[in-house]
């Protein structure tokens, strides 16, 4: 049976799945290390997604579409920045506030704009751009699974070097772990944590809005009321699983990819899909209680510099 | 010699406290100054002022003769000055070399050029005999090496004056060596080094030149080649005013507290007390004579149950308390006016009544059953308000709002209606007026009259002198003299508190 539950075809939908709590995740993992503590990426992923949908509806261009999501998070992103960072305010408060915040507001705003309630198709069935690398999407097993993915999808998996690469090789990401971790000796060396804290915050921003992009415009082209079931909470969670480090983010995000697309997978056998469904938040809860210690520590050292 | 630092009426006012009064100091190229004082004469001020961490009230700053005005560290740092902080300015994930470099990394186009980076930060540390491993990351490491890191920093930054606030209190004795021995390379290479200490010891081996400060005032400089540690000890001490004596005590009593060496460990699992062992009997006052930050602390907190013991045993009343937590110690007679007034001793949000309730909340006489009796905790507070003098328009206002010798008042009452058999005060009158400390003073004498034992720890000595039977120095976490009130001055007590007397200097 598992042989049968397991083949080439799960693991395009585990990248699928993948995909925007990746996105999302390395956002956060970038605030984490800058010291602030982002939980807000659901409520701006759910507002990139709407975000999304409305400037494809309106303009008819994926281009657009993902610009609109991006700044759609970055306008979310700068209420935390502001709140947290500029006025010391509590950022989990900020966090939650944001996330009820996208709700409402996209909730309000899809009959306001759309006439419609629950879900909405724009026109002209705009996607995020799907490349299938030639050579390489053929290969056996891993041309379908990593080489015919959305741009934002290559992204991405490009983004987790990169990260790696920016954080612990360049002055801008030695600098910004450094804001993150003792900000007072960070100033008292001439480096303002304002100004790393507040550009880790949008840049989380951009990432979480375009990961709604990516969950509206890359597969299915709609946009329904709580699009992003909890893929920005798992995305929080993958931070601290993976110890706000880019290779630990993305195995943590592929347990969750995997948890989510093997769900579905169950379901097609006959599964409830109450169960199936609550599958990677099961996960969630076991990673966290194993990892407890872990988590534990990122949070005390969150609490310690926000 | 060229004048490489000098501060001209340096002067720094802060609410109520005068902390720097027109200080003049001039330090020289090439040579250790040594900054001594008392807690409280305005030395760590006076060097966060030279560090443009804060600004100075009136004064001022000449870097190489030219006036300079620190808005920042960053300041301080570009004019050539590096500190060695207290507790250090690391980043504990990053590695030494991180550390050094961070924000002067040598780069190209944005990527840190690391080998450069390793290569630069371990030249530099061979140089001045710095021993330490660039690629280690720094919270893997020992203070003492934590130390050479945050001198590293500075000499990377190409500082010529190197200030070194209190470098020894962290460090083991052969580290300490280790360190005197960098600082003399450093001078000989030309640089400045402002290295402030309480131990005189420590400033007759490695100063050339020695500034005392007291109450926030330069009262001399001084040539470690024609002065004594008993000189300087009389500048830092020096007071004019004769202590008051507390009068006879009465017979002593029974043992009532008994430490058998007790060894705690602090941060970094240092032993900060070390073996220490004494008695104090019934109708005698134990007084504590120390330097902050020589265990006196430690040993308080351990006696009082709030600090885990590694080894030994304390006994209160012939029942051992080693192992009881607070309340069990309170049981078997304890009463323990805490140092910190504010965090421990009191609750600020509660009200006076409360402060003074807690404790005896679980007596019959306030509560019954899950009730508190309003009539006997409002008559209880009200009494002790009135017998402790305690200003307060009602027992009902918030604690944090009374002033610090009223709040202090509140404590003392507390802890003095107990009529347990131990009382430890802690600092009882730090901070506190004039009229508050003989009124504390009174109530102390008065419980060890009644035939109470009373371990008191104090900063200051004239307070020791007039209220304690007998004198236990402690230095670097050990009992190194004990001494009779009556027989001994002020500048031996503090000769003995300095490590002067053990360290043979």
């Amino acid at each position: 049976m598992l042989a049968q539950l397991v083949d080439m075809s799960l693991w395009e939908s585990v990248v699928r799945a993948l995909i925007p709590v990746l996105l999302a995740a390395i956002g956060g993992l970038i605030c984490e290390r800058a010291g602030v503590f982002q939980i807000s990426l659901e409520g701006m992923m759910l507002a990139g997604a709407f975000a999304a949908v409305a400037a494809a509806h309106v303009t008819g261009s994926a281009l657009a579409a993902a610009a609109a999501a991006a700044v759609a998070g970055v306008l979310l992103s700068l209420v935390l920045a502001f709140g947290a960072v500029s006025r010391g305010g509590n950022a989990i408060v900020l966090g939650v506030a944001i996330n009820i915040l996208a709700v409402g507001l996209t909730s309000f705003l899809l009959p306001q704009l759309f006439g419609v309630r629950g879900s909405f198709q724009p026109e002209g069935g705009v996607r995020i751009l799907r490349i299938a690398i030639p050579g390489l999407s053929d290969l056996p097993f891993i041309g379908p699974v990593l080489f015919n993915l959305s741009i934002l999808g290559y992204a991405a998996l490009l983004l987790v070097p990169a990260t790696w690469l920016f954080l612990f090789r360049t002055q801008l990401g030695l600098r910004l772990r450094g804001v993150g971790e003792r900000p007072l000796a960070a100033e008292t060396l001439g480096v303002s944590s304002t100004v790393y804290r507040y550009a880790a915050v949008v840049a989380s921003g951009v990432l979480a809005g375009l990961a709604g992009a990516q969950l509206a415009l890359g597969n299915v082209g709609v946009f329904t009321e709580g699009i992003s079931s909890g893929r920005g909470w798992i995305a929080v969670v993958a931070v601290m699983l993976g110890r706000a480090h880019p290779f630990g983010v993305l195995a943590a995000c592929l347990l969750f990819g995997f948890t989510e697309a093997f769900g579905f997978r169950l379901q097609g056998q006959g599964y409830p899909v109450q169960i199936t469904d609550a599958l990677p938040f099961v996960v969630t809860l076991v990673a966290l209680v194993i990892a407890r210690k872990r988590f534990r520590r990122l949070l005390d050292l969150t609490a310690s510099t926000v | 010699m060229t004048t490489e630092l000098e501060l001209r009426g340096i002067t720094k006012r802060f609410p109520g406290v005068l902390a720097c009064d027109g200080i003049d100091l001039t330090a020289r190229r090439g040579e250790i100054h040594c900054i001594v004082g008392e807690n409280g004469a305005g030395k760590t001020t006076l060097m966060s002022i030279l560090y443009g961490l804060i600004p100075p009230d009136e004064g001022e700053i000449l870097v190489r003769g030219e006036p300079v005005r620190f808005h920042s560290p960053l300041d301080a740092i570009r004019r050539g000055l590096g500190m060695v902080h207290q507790a250090f300015k690391l980043f504990p994930s990053l590695t030494v070399a991180e550390n050094v470099i961070f924000r002067e990394e040598p780069a190209k186009l944005g990527w840190i050029d690391r080998k450069r980076a390793v290569a630069r930060v371990q030249e530099l540390a061979d140089a001045y005999g710095l021993a330490v491993d660039p690629t280690a990351v720094v919270e893997d490491l020992p203070v003492g090496v934590l130390q050479r890191v945050e001198i590293l920093k500075a000499l990377y930054r190409h500082a010529s004056i190197l200030i070194l606030d209190e470098p020894t209190a962290v460090l083991t004795p052969q580290e300490r060596d280790r360190l005197f021995d960098v600082m003399r390379r450093l001078r000989d290479s030309g640089r400045t080094i402002l290295f402030i200490t309480h131990k005189l010891a420590e400033v007759m081996s490695v100063a050339d030149r020695i500034t005392v400060l007291r109450n926030g005032k330069a009262v001399a400089e001084l040539d470690p080649a024609t002065t004594t540690p008993e000189e300087i000890s009389r500048h830092m001490t020096g007071r004019d005013v004769e202590p008051v004596r507390a009068g006879a005590p009465t017979a002593l009593g029974d043992v009532v507290l008994s430490v058998r060496s007790l060894t705690v460990r602090g941060a970094h699992s240092l032993p900060v007390v070390s073996d220490v062992s004494f008695d104090v009997r019934a109708g005698e006052v134990v007084g504590i004579a120390a330097v902050a930050g020589n265990g006196q602390t430690e040993l308080i907190e351990a006696i009082a149950g709030l600090r885990e013991i590694e080894s030994g045993t304390v006994t209160l009343a012939g029942v051992d308390i080693t192992h009881l937590d607070v309340a069990g110690r309170r049981r078997a007679g304890m009463s323990y006016i805490p140092e910190d007034r504010h965090r421990v001793g009191t609750a600020a949000a509660a009200s006076v009544s409360e402060n003074l309730l807690m404790g005896y909340q679980r007596t019959d006489r306030m509560r019954r059953g899950a009730w508190l009796r309003r009539r006997a905790v409002a008559d209880h507070a009200g009494r002790l308000k009135d017998e402790f003098a305690i200003k307060v328009s009602g027992v009902d206002v918030a604690a944090g709002t009374l002033s610090g010798g009223n709040l202090q008042k509140v404590a003392l009452a507390r802890e003095m209606a107990h009529d347990a058999p131990l009382i430890i005060a802690e600092q009882p009158t730090r901070g506190v007026d004039i009229g508050a400390i003989e009124f504390i003073h009174t109530r102390l004498v008065a419980a060890r009259d009644r035939g109470a034992a009373i371990l008191l720890v104090s900063a200051e000595l004239s307070e020791i002198q007039s209220l304690a039977t007998r004198i236990l120095v402690m230095f670097e976490g050990r009992i190194v003299a004990e001494l009779d009130p009556d027989r001994v001055d002020e500048a031996e007590i503090g000769l003995h508190m300095t490590g002067g007397k053990v360290a043979g200097a």
